[in-house]
């Protein structure tokens, strides 16, 4: 089923935000997440994250001068767990039914409030036996590379034989960008890091 | 190997042109050579094909000039057979259809392309069985596809039905497939030969360019094969026991044949005109003996004026022609007739080796005497098949006469004058066709040529050599390249009549005492097993 790691807070057909139960423990950037819309299960990678202030306009200040440890900020200072939230945002790469995937955007967004999963080694392993989903990655605007090399990274840890994944991977991305050799070494070399 | 490996898809392609196959990413190029055989699956048929180029391909081309890190092994994994990738170019040739009616029709000429897209293979053993014709049991075979073990069949008794030629530079091992494709035709009893053995490559004991002795045809078939010597000392010498001691007399020397001489000797146009007036003044057959026998120049002065020739010139062709008494096979009558001999050994289906002896050497004397030869034997050959038709008996066993440095009697000025130019476009009409082997195909006449109904050739690098092999042939850009490939030893490219397809093999071997074997030569006390259990047989001990 995969552990809760928070609810979504804003919605679109291609992307949502959410925001994650725990402060500062959102899941890694490129990971597979999940979570669910009616009947239907809506997988998303995490594309980026952040942590600040819940009103907008009051910033955090800095308040350790007198403390050794960081954790001592926060032993001193309860209400600051309180005042702060993590969310991030995660790109939807498909959908599941009863156990089938597609890899193409789902039919409703997610509503708000809807609970999202970290998704389990078993099931990134499964939603990777097509990697068509790569391509709605290869468009983000902002950091594509980044999360392309991160969203391998992630998946291979699911395989017994990461390198045959990656390699598969990178074959299915060599053919998706084609035309451009020089992006393709350059998220190559990040896969490998 | 694998069967059936499948090798990549086709990209784009022209019927005349061939077809561009894009090459899986585990398929190296290097594992692909050109003249390999594979099959495309169209839709609606199957193709068959041959590769005739290989080319790196790249789906950026700005990766040339910036390639990636390919010492790192994942990106090169990455990148191999994605970003770049191998391309063959592949001719097709033969459809092959899996329903009924083009399983008895056999593969058909192909007249289209397979379609976007569609899967190539790399043949199979069962399809290149289906092209070539599958090799049972004791049948006779060429050689084996480039890296494959299948045994593929050139059928003798096509072979025989057309002129051939068998073609290749020196040293590329023409005399040993000449030497296959008559232990063919004599194993499968497709016709009989007569061959005119310039260096003594055929008969007994010829010897390799390694010096290595290996085995004639006399020594693999025995009482199938008659030795007749020109040079009965020379054949002693070498311990072979001619079976006919060839003498050949002046008088069935006719003008004619002095004409084909006429580049050898260096005769001029006048004197090749000379021999018909010689004929006319001795008044027939005894002209050449009467003019050898002039002496002096006086005497010759006298012979010009009383056949109103030029002085000079017929001084000068004396000279020329006193080379043929330095042949000593040249007799002033010969006791029995040298061309009734051979002629009786074919009727009787036993293959007749002429072997020059020291006079292989002496391009004049091999002319002279294949040429002659010849003319008679094929002008029997024509009654016979002649009478044959008109009284509906039985037409004489197809004559299968191998000649070499054949563009001696084919070259483009005296192949309308020797029979072997009249053979080569008569063609199969009187149950004669020629075996032509030559190093040099630019010198053969471009019309000869065209009638060669199958071609065998090793590698030719010689630029009008190769265009002159493959005149006429479709495809004949991508063969070619595929004949520039040829191994410089045991390898050929096989086109023409007798063969569904051009087709590229390693020749079988010869010269090992396996390959004696599945030739089908039997040591003597095999022979004498075979023979203990014949007796046995017939008296039922």
């Amino acid at each position: 089923m995969g552990s809760k790691i928070g609810e979504v807070i804003k919605s679109s057909t291609e992307s949502f935000m959410a925001e994650c139960y725990e402060l500062h423990i959102p899941p890694s950037f490129g990971s597979l997440v999940r979570t669910r819309e009616g009947n239907i299960d809506i997988y998303a990678v995490v594309s980026g994250a952040s942590t600040a202030s819940i009103e907008a306009g009051r910033r955090p200040i800095a308040r350790g001068r007198g403390d050794v440890n960081e954790e001592d900020i926060y032993l001193s200072n309860p209400q600051l767990e309180k005042l702060m939230r993590t969310e991030f945002t995660a790109m939807v790469v498909g959908h599941g039914d009863s156990g089938k995937f597609s890899q193409y955007m789902p039919p409703r967004p997610a509503r708000i409030h809807s609970f999202v999963y970290a998704c389990e080694p078993d099931e990134i392993a499964m939603f990777n036996q097509s990697l068509a989903y790569l391509s709605v990655l290869v468009d983000v605007p902002e950091r594509s590379n980044e999360l392309i090399a991160a969203t391998l990274r992630n998946a291979a840890v699911s395989y017994s034989e990461p390198r045959e994944f990656l390699v598969r991977a990178g074959k299915e991305l060599a053919l998706m960008i084609a035309g451009d050799t020089n992006r393709l070494n350059i998220i190559l070399k990040k896969v490998k890091a | 190997m694998t069967e059936d490996r499948k090798l990549g898809f086709v990209i784009s392609g022209a019927l005349t042109k061939g077809i561009d196959v894009r090459l899986d990413g585990d398929i190296s190029v290097e594992d692909l050579a050109v003249g390999r055989y594979v099959t495309i699956e169209g839709q609606k048929r199957r193709f068959f094909g041959m590769v005739t180029d290989v080319t790196l391909d790249a789906s950026d081309q700005r990766m040339m000039s910036a390639p990636p890190d390919v010492s790192d092994p994942f990106i090169a994994d990455v990148i191999n057979g994605t970003s770049t990738f191998g391309r063959v170019h592949v001719l097709p040739m033969l459809t092959i259809g899996d329903d009924a009616v083009s399983l008895v029709e056999g593969p058909q000429p192909v007249k289209t392309v397979p379609s976007h897209f569609s899967v190539v293979r790399e043949a199979s053993e069962k399809d290149i069985g289906s092209v070539f014709g599958s090799v049972a049991e004791g049948q006779f075979y060429i050689g084996t596809p480039l890296d494959m073990e299948i045994k593929v069949r050139l059928d003798p008794h096509k072979l025989v039905e057309r002129s051939a030629g068998v073609f290749g530079k020196t040293g590329t091992g023409k005399t040993f497939l000449a030497r296959l494709l008559l232990i063919g035709i004599l194993q499968e009893r497709a016709a009989v030969n007569l061959v005119f053995d310039m260096h003594n490559d055929y008969g007994w004991s010829p010897m390799t360019e390694g010096k290595l002795e290996v085995k004639g045809l006399k020594q693999l078939f025995g009482s199938k094969v008659a030795i007749f010597a020109l040079d009965a000392e020379s054949a002693r010498r070498r311990k072979v026991s001619p079976d006919y001691e060839v003498k050949i007399g002046y008088d069935e020397i006719e003008p004619d044949d002095i004409a084909l001489l006429k580049e050898t000797l260096g005769l001029t146009d006048l004197a090749v005109g000379v021999p018909y007036k010689l004929a006319r003044y001795f008044k027939g057959r005894k002209w050449l003996e009467g003019f050898l026998a002039v002496e002096g120049i006086e005497a010759l002065n006298e012979l010009a004026n009383s056949i109103g020739e030029n002085e000079a010139t017929v001084a000068a062709f004396h000279r020329r022609l006193s080379v043929l008494k330095r042949m000593p096979f040249l007799v002033s009558e010969a006791k029995s007739s040298a061309i009734d001999s051979i002629l009786g050994y074919l009727e009787r289906g036993i293959h007749v080796v002429l072997d020059f002896g020291r006079y292989g050497d002496n391009i004049a004397a091999y002319i002279l005497v294949a040429n002659l030869l010849t003319r008679r034997i094929h002008s029997t050959y024509r009654e016979r098949t002649e009478r044959a038709v008109a009284e509906g008996s039985a037409k004489p066993l197809p004559l299968v006469i191998t000649i070499e440095e054949a563009h001696k009697f084919l070259s483009h000025e005296l192949a309308g004058q020797t029979i072997f130019g009249t053979i080569a476009r008569e063609m199969r009409k009187y149950n004669v066709t020629l075996l032509v082997i030559d190093q040099r195909p630019s010198g053969i006449d471009e019309e000869v040529m065209s009638q060669l109904g199958t071609k065998i050739t090793c590698l030719l690098d010689n630029e009008r050599d190769v265009e002159n092999v493959l005149m006429g042939v479709s495809g004949k850009g991508e063969l070619k390249s595929v004949l520039a490939k040829l191994d410089s030893k045991q390898q050929a490219l096989i086109f023409g009549y007798a063969v569904p397809m051009p087709m590229v093999v390693k020749t079988r071997d010869y010269g090992t005492a396996q390959s004696y074997k599945e030739l089908g030569f039997r040591e003597a006390l095999g022979r004498k097993k075979d023979s203990d259990k014949d007796l046995k047989d017939l008296f039922a001990e």
